[in-house]
């Protein structure tokens, strides 16, 4: 394969990667007083017309770099939904970029590791998994810690040393991998774990489950949950926003990647004994992440939990294997999807109330409706989906997933749904709770305000996809579909 | 090798196998259970080592492999696992000169200003 063919194959990553260094090469020649605004969203555009183009060009599928990344459906959907929501923050973050010393560094930062997490949803061999992990991950940590309040460097350095035990964890798991199967690239250890003998059980299960512990931190399972709701509480709104949905479609991309391609998904004959355990994670997820929700005045922290909850409905999918059917990993898709567009509406708006009221009590959203309407509309919607009420994007994406649950014909996948359903009636209670105040109570002043051009386009796209998903979910289901078959490859 | 009785021994996989286990079970222990941001580091890099010799003991004598080829991904690996962890000592250092410069302590048991 020629060069330029290769490059073609990481366009993307490669725009997003040479975008942040223009940024900062830029900032630093002109003296701080280059358009990082204009050149950030340049390297995006490039970007996702260069995933675009890969869309459309058939021919471009399979291995590139020697194997170590690969492109098909699965890469380009999550290449889409990544860019696209580092879109969305980046047209958001403009005043609060501004109005900080460190503004071309934060939108280096997020192109770094926006880059990153495209080639972790292409990284077909265990090295660039790992370097593509933490490359996103220490980008992550330093945006977290970036406004230099005692919160925010509270939460930096929370989540730089939680997140560096769990991917020595991962890097554990990844040893095993590699030394059972003599190699680190996924297809190979896919040959191997296709034909592996019955002595090779035990140590197979060992690295799952320290796998599982590694991905489950980055896409925010119980019991590995614990840094969520402070990073989110204490990092820059923006920045949380990025985080709960992009770095949780990243984690989710790479793990489904790993047990669906490398550890033969449904087709394995340990497949059951990894779903069982990613199950019971589910289960503990969404009842951590609710019961916390519960006691939340705190926005960021009310979402933190939530997200927690969420990507326990979301692993219910990945638990959902059997035997060549993709039908699991077709719903997690599908709900990234559909939570992308919600949860990024739901935390800009408090990002914008953050900014222009100074607050983040839910307390304070009293009477929101009557400050600024179209907000607090988007707001309730978003939270309307996040609890799953018809006929929003949540609403589809729930049941897709749950009854591809209980199509795979497990008992112990029927009792998972059952916790899920339950979990679903006690999110309301805060989710709607939330709603009531922006809509019933008085607000304490009558002031009315208004979001930038910029965010409320991101906020009615937002609203309006919600809404769009909800009445016609059937191009995005039969994208996440066709993306999931590509997952097997044995 | 010999021990000092006479006996021959023959260093295998498994040897290394268990020091490496032991060695990320403390680094496992020191990072969870240390309220000292630094000291929380090192106990990161404890287990970080321990997976370098895990890899470097599998790249070595696993049996997976044709006989009398050593592949030479497990020795990338170390080397790509060494740069990440110098990236993050790095970071982790910079981030805990800026908490002590606000706040006076790297103790993670005061660092509590976000909780339930």
């Amino acid at each position: 394969m020629s060069l330029a063919q290769e490059l073609h194959y990481i366009g993307p990553a490669l725009a997003l990667f040479v975008g942040a260094g223009v940024v900062l090469f830029a900032d630093v020649l002109s003296g701080r007083r280059a358009p990082r605004w204009g050149l950030t969203l340049a390297a995006l555009a490039v970007a996702l017309a260069w995933t675009f183009v890969l869309a459309m060009d058939g021919d471009a599928r399979g291995e590139a770099l020697s194997g170590a990344v690969r492109v098909d459906a699965f890469s380009i959907y999550f290449a889409f939904l990544l860019v696209g929501v580092t879109l969305a923050v980046v047209l958001c973050a403009k005043r609060w970029a501004d109005s900080i010393e460190q503004g071309a560094e934060f939108y280096g930062l997020l192109l770094i590791s926006a880059a990153s997490m495209v080639l972790l949803a292409q990284g077909n061999d265990l090295i660039t998994i790992f370097v593509a992990l933490e490359t996103t991950s220490i980008a992550q940590f330093i945006m977290a810690g970036l406004a230099r309040t005692d919160r925010s460097a509270e939460a930096g350095l929370k989540y730089l040393l939680t997140g560096s035990v769990a991917a020595a964890v991962l890097l554990y798991g990844f040893a095993f991998l590699f030394g059972m199967a003599g190699s680190t690239s996924l297809p190979v250890v896919a040959e191997y774990v296709a034909s592996a003998p019955e002595s090779g059980r035990l140590p197979l299960l060992l690295a799952f489950v320290f796998i599982i512990g590694g991905f489950g931190y980055k896409m925010a399972l119980a019991p590995f949950h614990a840094w969520v709701p402070d990073v989110y509480q204490g990092a820059p709104s923006i920045v949380g926003s990025f985080l709960s949905v992009a770095s949780k479609a990243a984690g989710f991309a790479v793990a489904l990647r790993v047990f669906y391609t490398g550890l033969g998904g449904g087709d394995s004959f340990m497949a059951e004994d990894w779903a069982i355990f990613v199950a019971v994670i589910a289960g503990l997820s969404m009842i951590f992440g609710n019961t916390g929700a519960l006691l939340q005045t705190n926005a960021k922290r009310l979402l933190g939990y939530s997200s927690v909850a969420q990507a326990g409905n979301v692993a219910v999918g990945f638990a959902a294997v059997a035997a060549g059917s993709t039908i699991g990993p077709s719903g997690v898709l599908f709900f990234l999807g559909t939570y992308a567009v919600t949860n990024l509406g739901a935390f800009i708006a408090v990002h914008v109330v953050a900014e222009r009221l100074g607050t983040e009590e839910i307390a304070d959203y009293a009477g929101l409706s009557r400050r600024s309407p179209a907000l607090a509309a988007v707001l309730s919607l978003c939270l309307i989906s996040l609890t799953g009420i018809p006929p929003t994007a949540g609403f589809i994406a729930k049941v897709y997933i749950f009854n591809a649950a209980v199509q795979t014909g497990h008992d112990w996948l029927v009792v998972l749904v059952a916790v899920a359903v339950v979990n679903t009636a006690i999110s309301a209670f805060y989710y709607l709770r939330w709603v009531r105040t922006m809509w019933m109570d008085d607000p304490v002043e009558e002031t009315r305000f208004q979001p930038a051009g910029a965010v409320q386009v991101v906020l009615l796209l937002s609203g309006f996809g919600v809404l769009l998903f909800g009445v016609w979910p059937g191009p995005l289901i039969n994208a996440a579909r066709s993306a999931a078959e590509t997952l097997s490859i044995l | 090798m010999n021990l000092p009785g006479g006996d021959e021994v023959t260093v295998t996989l498994a040897h290394y196998l268990v020091v490496s286990g032991l060695v990320f079970g403390i680094g496992t222990t020191i990072a969870l259970s240390k309220r000292n941001a630094i000291a929380v580091l090192m106990g990161i890099e404890l287990m970080l080592n321990a997976v370098n010799l895990t890899l470097l003991a599998f790249s070595r004598f696993s049996s997976a492999f044709p006989a009398g080829e050593e592949p030479l991904s497990g020795h990338a690996f170390v080397v790509f696992v060494l740069t990440v962890a110098a990236a993050e000592a790095a970071i982790a250092l910079a981030m805990a000169v800026l908490l002590y410069r606000r706040r006076e302590t790297v103790d993670l048991d005061r660092v509590n200003l976000m909780r339930w």
